[in-house]
């Protein structure tokens, strides 16, 4: 009986080890500058011919407002506005695949719902002293139909960034006209 | 000799149930369990810059975050901090959804130079090794154009 005792005692430690050398760390590569680094900094900034910074922030704040985002966190000094909202996620795909394994298997397979997109446009002075720049960065977070994130990534479609900068610059015009 | 082997589950269940009980909200709070001390982790999370202008180095370490694809959460030039999110789907797979990484670095400003503290928590586990901060003071330094000297 000493012996059970004994064994069960190595087994829930073998255990406990198991379960504390599971804990996750930090990926090496997470704080480094990768390959894409310049390509994204490209693709994410613009510059403006802006007299103010402030100028720029207030057309920069009236297009989230058009793409229908909220203002979370605004802070001036720093050149810095943040944004976000929530808008349904389903993908037709995804929602086809989960029919299919219903009728198959009768499996009840999680597909995406929902979403939260976050956008932080940040601006600085331009190094050459005339103008001034914005770089604007998104990201999201999808939830499925089991309530459980199903994906946390960033947004880096060039298509998408292009589309915003087109948004802005006539939001500049406007601004500088006062519309 | 049942009533020996009886007592002894007792004491194992009890135990386990201590245990268990031990690593709450307490320590987890407090991160009593991470293991190192508040100047140790001065140290590994901190390092001073040789410039007095706040706001630049507060931009530049927006810019910073920008590059390393963090999204800006918060900024406030008057406390000098600034909070930022990174969530990253390149490991993204079978039961792995991504991760979230949070940041808050801190500037302020200590006679002639700019002490900056940084400090992460990687989805839910706080980030104390000292490398991710070396990796992220060197990114600092590159767009600083200045030397980040250890914090004693």
């Amino acid at each position: 009986m000493g012996r059970i005792f004994k064994k069960s005692i190595i087994f829930i430690s073998m255990l406990s080890f198991l379960l504390t050398s599971c804990i996750e760390t930090i990926p090496p590569e997470a704080l480094i500058f990768n390959k894409d680094t310049l390509a994204n900094r490209q693709l994410q900034t613009r510059k403006f011919e802006t007299k103010t910074e402030k100028e720029l922030l207030s057309a920069a704040a009236g297009v989230l407002q058009d793409l229908g985002f909220s203002l979370d966190e605004s802070a001036p000094a720093v050149g810095v506005i943040v944004g976000s909202k929530n808008r349904d996620a389903t993908d037709s795909g995804q929602v086809v695949t989960a029919i299919a394994l219903a009728v198959l298997f009768g499996s009840n397979m999680a597909i995406d719902k929902h979403q939260k997109i976050r956008a932080s446009l940040i601006t600085r002075p331009s190094e050459t002293g005339k103008g001034h720049l914005l770089r604007v960065t998104f990201q999201r977070i999808v939830w499925n139909t089991h309530g459980a994130i199903s994906k946390v990534e960033p947004i880096n479609e060039a298509l998408i960034y292009q589309e915003f900068f087109d948004k802005l610059s006539k939001s500049v015009f406007l601004e500088a006209q006062k519309i | 000799m049942k009533n020996i082997l009886n007592f002894k589950k007792s004491i194992l269940v009890i135990s386990i149930l201590l245990l268990t009980a031990c690593e709450t909200t307490s320590s987890r709070l407090l991160d009593s369990s991470v293991g190192k001390s508040a100047v140790e982790l001065r140290s590994i999370q901190g390092r001073a810059f040789d410039t007095k202008d706040q706001n630049k180095t507060l931009r530049t370490i927006i810019a910073t975050l920008q590059d390393l694809s963090f999204v800006i959460d918060k900024a406030d030039m008057e406390l000098g901090t600034v909070s930022a999110t990174k969530l990253d789907s390149s490991n993204q797979g079978f039961g792995n959804t991504g991760y979230m990484l949070r940041m808050t670095v801190s500037a302020r400003p200590v006679g002639n130079r700019t002490l900056i503290r940084a400090n992460a928590q990687f989805n839910i586990t706080p980030v104390v090794e000292p490398k991710p901060y070396q990796d992220f003071f060197v990114a600092l330094e590159k767009a600083m154009f200045l030397t980040a000297h250890q914090v004693e």
